[in-house]
């Protein structure tokens, strides 16, 4: 552990399985939600994780906030791993930003007790409280006066705010945001992004950006990771991955994206109609089903992580 | 859509008049009543109501057939009912919500083991039991209140169960997770504020159920002794005269039918204002 510092986060071989069907007469089924991914992000960087629905990327975000044990694998904090740390001290490093403003606050507490929360859970006297809770709304962008109000006296975006003011209040190193502007107006969400990206200069905070939305990694992101049933299929930084990506996915995703162009419809990208089951994962290459490129042998050699022209690739014809 | 909201908080407030109405009979019964509702007077039996021919200003709503005044005994029964129902909504409430809530937190194990406890308790029938308990110990307010209490649990427990399962999903929950918070304050602070404007209107419902379920008890002969004025006693008493004076089994029942009636429109009211803050 001499020379460089550790990284922020560093994920190693992580694997998530759910059991499904817990009934004593049902088989059960093994849900492989996230199936060994390794990355690390270093202090002060962006990490993007994209994908489509029910590929791993929620639930690899609860799992570095310490929501859900790993099944197997491990996540190192500052180099020390994130199961052998109490409640308050995960707390002070991670934190996260949900993606639904609305249902991230509880709809009976004010606004004060819910930013304040973190706090109050560190042990942290009223007065304290509510000085850095005023000092943190204001912060985001809020007036102090706004601390009494109820969640639902709120908009979207000053929800979201709220919800940014919670997750740094402990000024932890690490925010994992969990799609936290797709919820909200296309007008709301850059400025969100862009508190974001100015807090993340200001306090030096290593962020976990979790989308869906290419764009907006694009926008605030240093490195992406493409997720696909539970695994890491390619991982760049995010200039070589939006430029010229390498693995048939990639290139799937980034060409689903809408044109502005009317009248042209939702493209085509060749992915077909079909959902991926993370209960029944395909033998071999777990992509092939859907592969536009997909040959004999990906049906039963299973891809191994390389290094392609400086960028980790999961396809045997990369 | 105005309108149909005033037309609510109208009968909420019939109901919270009715019931605060009757709460006051309950409390200061003492103070109210224009005669002692044990005392017999042979001579003045079956008076009729002040309305009817017959009867007279010093008996409002007439005499039983013992000559008891019956104002007096529909007020001192006002304080059994309410017994009874602030009661056994407690006590079921305690073991129900309790039972339902770590059911939904915890899930696994401990849900089957709510799961089993709330359709074994679904299983017994109420009046059997009540028939067994005063069988062993004799009736009394007490066992009522015991028999009811620990048995009206069943529907605390489904919906704590069913609300704390939809609450503990969402991100708030996980919010206070990463946050640090312990798992009781999640469960105080963040899961059952939550979930209490469901569990006002089950009170509510339990509340007059078990009013009448005290009442079926009395007039089977399983619920509160004579001479105890309740209005199940009070009705039982009367079948045997309804035939000639049909207001000596009314009088009780509308008291009852009025008393539930304002309870559940108590309820629905309470529910639209808790649980406002969530759609506004």
């Amino acid at each position: 552990m001499s020379g460089a510092p550790p990284p922020a986060i560093e994920i190693r071989d992580v694997a998530k399985i759910f059991r499904q069907g817990t009934g004593a007469f049902s088989a059960a089924r093994f849900v492989r939600a996230v199936d060994g991914v390794s990355f690390a992000v270093p202090a002060g960087g962006c990490f993007g994780v994209v994908g489509e629905s029910g590929c791993g990327k929620s639930t690899l975000a609860r799992l570095i906030l310490g929501l859900h044990p790993p099944s197997s694998g491990d996540i190192l904090v500052d180099g020390r791993r994130l199961a052998d740390m109490d409640r308050r001290e995960r707390a002070r490093l991670i934190q996260p930003v949900f993606q639904d403003p609305f249902s991230s606050l509880n709809p009976r507490r004010a606004i004060r007790d819910i930013v304040g929360l973190p706090l109050a859970a560190q042990g942290i006297g009223r007065a304290e409280r509510e000085r850095r809770v005023v000092e943190m709304l204001e912060r985001v962008g809020l007036t102090a006066e706004m601390a009494g109000r109820l969640p639902a006296q709120l908009s979207g975006g000053q929800r979201q705010r709220v919800a940014i003011a919670r997750a740094l209040i402990l000024r932890p190193r690490i925010v994992v945001c969990d799609e936290p502007t797709s919820a909200l107006d296309v007008s709301v969400q850059a400025q969100i992004l862009n508190l974001l990206a100015e807090l993340r200069r200001e306090l030096g905070l290593t962020l976990l950006f979790i989308s869906h939305n290419l764009a907006v990694v694009e926008h605030i992101c240093d490195e992406v990771a493409v997720m696909y049933l539970g695994r890491v299929v390619e991982r760049a930084a995010t200039e070589k991955l939006f430029h010229a990506a390498a693995h048939p996915y990639t290139r799937a995703l980034l060409a689903s994206v809408l044109t502005p162009e009317p009248g042209l419809g939702i493209p085509d990208v060749g992915l077909g109609d079909t959902y991926p089951d993370p209960a029944n994962v395909p033998p071999g290459c777990r992509f092939h089903p859907r592969c536009p490129i997909a040959v004999e042998r990906c049906r039963s050699e299973t891809p191994l992580p390389r290094m392609v022209d400086g960028r980790q690739v999961e396809c045997l014809l990369a | 859509m105005r309108r149909f909201a005033s037309l609510r908080m109208a009968s909420a407030g019939l109901g919270a008049l009715i019931v605060l109405v009757v709460l006051i009979a309950a409390i200061f019964a003492p103070l109210l009543v224009p005669h002692d509702p044990f005392a017999q007077d042979l001579n003045a039996r079956m008076v009729p109501p002040v309305w009817m021919t017959g009867g007279g200003p010093d008996h409002l709503l007439g005499t039983d057939q013992l000559g008891r005044d019956y104002l007096s005994r529909l007020i001192y029964g006002a304080r059994i009912s309410m017994l009874i129902g602030v009661a056994t909504v407690i006590t079921s409430g305690l073991i129900g919500i309790t039972l339902g809530v770590l059911g939904g937190f915890f899930g696994g194990r401990v849900d089957d083991v709510v799961m089993f406890l709330i359709t074994a308790r679904l299983s017994i029938p109420l009046i059997l039991v009540a028939l067994a308990v005063v069988g062993l110990v004799g009736s009394s307010l007490t066992v009522v209140v015991m028999t009811l209490g620990l048995l009206l649990w069943d529907r605390f427990a489904v919906v704590a169960r069913t609300t704390t399962m939809q609450v503990r999903t969402l991100d708030y929950i996980a919010a206070a997770w990463a946050a640090g918070c312990s798992r009781s304050y999640i469960l105080l602070r963040e899961v059952i504020p939550n979930i209490v404007h469901h569990l006002v209107v089950v009170a509510t419902l339990e509340m007059a159920l078990a009013i009448l379920l005290e009442a079926a008890l009395s007039f089977l002969g399983l619920g509160v002794p004579p001479p105890l004025p309740s209005w199940g006693l009070m009705i039982s008493e009367a079948k045997d005269y309804m035939y000639f004076s049909p207001w000596v089994i009314m009088v009780p029942g509308v008291a009852l039918f009025v008393l539930v009636l304002g309870i559940n429109l108590l309820g629905d009211g309470l529910r639209d204002m808790l649980g406002a803050t969530r759609d506004a």
